[in-house]
């Protein structure tokens, strides 16, 4: 029974770990590269999640028709036109329109990501951390009221495809019993962030952009003077993290309803797996993302709260605290940072 | 010689003067009962409007409840005005209302966002007294800010007309003279659900909480396990869980091997949508466990909540404070006056707030006046009727309404968008009244009320 549990907690951690370690790959990148501790790293999260909820409301763009079973008042119910006019192939797509929308989100993270750096983010790189974050919070606070104006303050469920809708009998298939069951949804989530995961680390270990970029975040100037124009390619990292964050948004829209305040919810959570895998450190920040998605699960199980009441809400920031008293540069940071 | 005395006011002059100040004075309260001008926080005098503070939650976990609440507070002062149909004004009994406004003054109001933290709510309203004058402060659907609310408005010296609350203690060991509760709630909820439980899914149940964190989880989650206790089901685990968490997999995994056949969820608003959908995604409701059909419950249900969730709520029972199929003729009334208005029908939150609009205005005429105690002597221990719940009470040991409670299911085939919530028992009202001393709403103090001077 307990080891069920555990390895329940291991999955739980291990998909929640996946979303803090794609948001937390994006902010180390831009630290690590720009040198910006960008604070509206949770809204490129948010906006990514309601690309989802943008092209499904384009998929279901309605006529309204009269509610006959309706007596009291004149009530009208939304018949979607696409589903209506091709019910089969208008019906697939819309099921869809998750998977659907991380072609959509790409281009448009692209775009959002460069329009945020170009616009503004540039006239910050020689500015104090703190000017960086005051400038940063502000837009993320800017976007969210963009987003509750044209979409509300309520969460907009998304849902995934029919077929992964359930759940997979894990347990079963490792002659475990039956008390080992995980969404499907969620299964996909964990490949999914880890293949990006992989996607970003191959991208700059085997690439010649990549190893421009490493070798920007190693030595900045020595790189330029070698004529090699590094701005323009952090502006691509940028613009990379951006998507990366959009896509750990669209993908996560089945887990939790999109609403304006989830970037914020996790760029807090974000920021410690950041501090605690070490500013600037890629693979730290997946190591901490997936470590502390783990050790909150763990937190919450039952067994643990009875000892120490609460500790599931404070776990994580415990660890930071410990992380930043032993070891200021995080579990993989390179030696100096944060240690003046 | 002698001298002849005279003055200018003989004996029959003073007792002639005497006699006619006396009448002066007397003749406001001859006429106009209470018109005897005491002061009092905000008295709009002479103006020829007053305001009303509705403090909503327009962000955060409650807000679908806190934009209905709003539409229909709206439609309150509209039907106070005399504009529109006129609403439950024209099936409320008794009623003193005339469609003038309240006392003649027109009605007019200013909003606040409580962003449904109590910080927030108290700050808001403190705004509202102290900026805008208003006489009543009004709002709910988080029992943590209605609390806040009534304690500071029993502090300024204004009435708190309180909206959607379900936790007991608000009209329990958080009572207040100001404050006054039409809506039901979680001993109610309790003592109406369990013997629908018991018919439903028998005696030998083992329950498991995921309860929100905070008073209105808290006290849903005592009067639910004592309710199912009390049928003989036992409770497996109880579960705290903090409000707005959003992802509760890892609260929901540990039911699995927990051996329970029955999963609570005290959560309410965005909360229950998202652990209700993860329940079903972690196929909670496909389960068999000791041969019996894993089942969930939802205490409190609404419909806002039953759209948000989608067909994940088909089946599942709980119980409402009002639901616009009811048939009669309050309730009509009220929600073809609503549909006209927004072309949907209205939420239980948005008639228990239209309602309290109403019944305050109706206590202020009753009253003649908007002086506070006056409006709580003239609230306390009153019965009316018309208002959609049948014959209901507000009484006066503790300022909570009681009245007839509904037992829902989640609809299996509904035949509209709205028409999720079908209505399996209206529990009369003696099954759900209890002593206001009773061990759940046991500790507070009723306390006398402050007219804020």
């Amino acid at each position: 029974m307990l080891l069920d549990a555990l390895l329940l907690q291991v999955l739980n951690g291990l998909d929640k770990g996946g979303a803090y370690a794609l948001i937390a790959l994006g902010l180390t990148l831009v630290f690590g590269t720009l040198g910006v501790v960008n604070f509206a790293h949770g809204a490129l999260f948010m906006l990514g999640a309601f690309c989802a909820v943008t092209l499904e409301k384009i998929l279901t763009i309605s006529t309204k028709v009269k509610d006959e079973s309706i007596t009291f008042f004149e009530a009208f119910k939304e018949v979607p036109i696409l589903e209506a006019k091709f019910p089969v192939v208008g019906g697939f797509i819309v099921d869809y329109s998750v998977p659907f929308a991380i072609l959509f989100a790409i281009p448009i993270m692209l775009a959002i990501g460069l329009i945020m750096e170009r616009g503004l983010i540039r006239h910050f790189y020689k500015r104090p951390h703190a000017d960086q974050i005051l400038v940063t919070f502000g837009l993320a606070i800017i976007i969210q009221e963009i987003i509750k104006h044209y979409f509300g303050a309520n969460p907009i469920p998304q849902s995934a495809p029919d077929i992964v809708s359930g759940s997979a009998n894990i347990g079963a298939v490792f002659g475990l019993g039956d008390n080992i069951v995980y969404p499907y949804w969620r299964l996909i989530y964990l490949g999914f962030s880890l293949s990006v995961i992989g996607g970003v680390f191959a991208f700059l270990q085997f690439t010649t952009f990549g190893m421009v970029v490493r070798a920007g975040m190693q030595d900045r100037e020595m790189v330029g003077l070698l004529g090699i124009d590094i701005q323009r390619r952090f502006t691509i990292v940028f613009g990379l993290a951006s998507v990366v964050a959009g896509l750990a948004g669209v993908m996560y829209t089945p887990i939790l309803p999109p609403d304006y305040h989830m970037g914020m919810d996790f760029l807090v959570l974000s920021f410690v797996v950041v501090v605690v895998g070490g500013m600037g450190s890629l693979g730290g920040a997946v190591l901490a993302g997936f470590m502390l998605g783990i050790l909150q699960s763990f937190a919450s199980m039952n067994e643990i709260k009875s000892i120490i009441p609460g500790i599931d809400q404070i776990i994580i920031y415990l660890v930071a605290v410990i992380v930043l008293l032993v070891r200021p540069r995080g579990l993989m940071g390179r030696k100096g940072i944060m240690e003046d | 010689m002698s001298k002849k005395t005279t003055s200018a006011w003989s004996r029959r002059d003073v007792l002639k003067a005497s006699a006619a100040s006396t009448a002066i004075a007397g003749a406001p309260l001859f006429f106009t009962r209470h018109a005897y001008g005491a002061e009092y926080l905000n008295n709009p005098g002479s103006n020829s409007t007053v305001t009303l503070g509705f403090n909503v939650p327009q962000s955060g976990a409650y807000a679908d409840e806190g934009a209905d609440e709003l539409r229909a507070y709206k439609l309150a002062v509209k039907h106070l005005n005399g504009e529109g149909d006129g609403g439950m004004m024209n099936t409320m009994q008794p009623s003193s209302l005339k469609g003038n406004g309240i006392l003649g003054k027109k009605v007019e109001y200013v909003t606040g966002d409580t962003q449904t933290k109590s910080d927030a709510a108290r700050a808001s309203a403190k705004r509202m007294i102290e900026k805008d004058g208003v006489v009543m402060v009004t709002g709910g659907s988080s029992s943590g800010v209605a609390v806040a609310v009534q304690s500071l408005c029993q502090d300024a010296g204004v009435i708190f007309m309180a909206g959607l609350t379900h936790a007991n203690d608000t009209t329990g060991k958080d009572k207040k003279a100001n404050g006054f509760r039409h809506f039901f709630n979680a001993f109610m909820s309790g003592a109406a659900l369990g013997p629908v439980l018991k018919n439903a899914y028998g005696t030998e149940r083992n329950a498991y909480h995921l309860t929100a964190d905070y008073n209105w989880g808290w006290t849903q989650e005592q009067s639910i396990q004592a309710s199912t206790e009390s049928i003989g089901w036992s409770t497996a685990q109880k579960v705290l869980t903090p409000v707005g968490a959003g992802d509760f997999s890892q609260y929901i995994t540990p039911i699995l091997n927990s051996g329970a056949d029955t999963l609570i969820l005290n959560h309410y608003g965005k909360d229950m949508i998202n652990s209700l959908t993860q329940a079903i995604q972690f196929g909670l409701r496909d389960r068999q466990v000791d041969g019996k059909d894993f089942q969930i419950i939802v205490p409190l249900f609404s419909r806002l909540m039953a759209q948000g969730a989608g067909d994940n709520i088909k089946g599942i029972f709980g119980s409402t404070n009002w639901h616009w199929s009811l048939s009669d003729a309050g309730s009509q009334a009220f929600v073809k006056s609503f549909g006209q208005e927004y072309g949907f029908p209205p939420s239980q939150a948005a008639h228990t707030c239209y309602v309290q609009t109403l019944l305050y205005a109706d206590a202020v005429e009753r009253a003649g006046t908007f002086e506070p105690c006056e409006v709580v002597a003239s609230l306390e221990g009153h019965k009316f009727d018309g208002l959609g719940n049948g014959p209901t009470e507000y009484r006066a040991g503790d300022h909570q309404c009681f009245k007839d409670v509904l037992v829902v299911k989640g609809k299996e085939n509904p035949s509209s968008q709205f028409d999720l919530l079908e209505i399996v028992e209206v529990t009369p009202r003696a099954q759900v009244e209890y002593p206001v001393d009773h061990e759940m709403f046991a500790g507070g103090d009723l306390g006398t009320c402050n007219n804020g001077v």
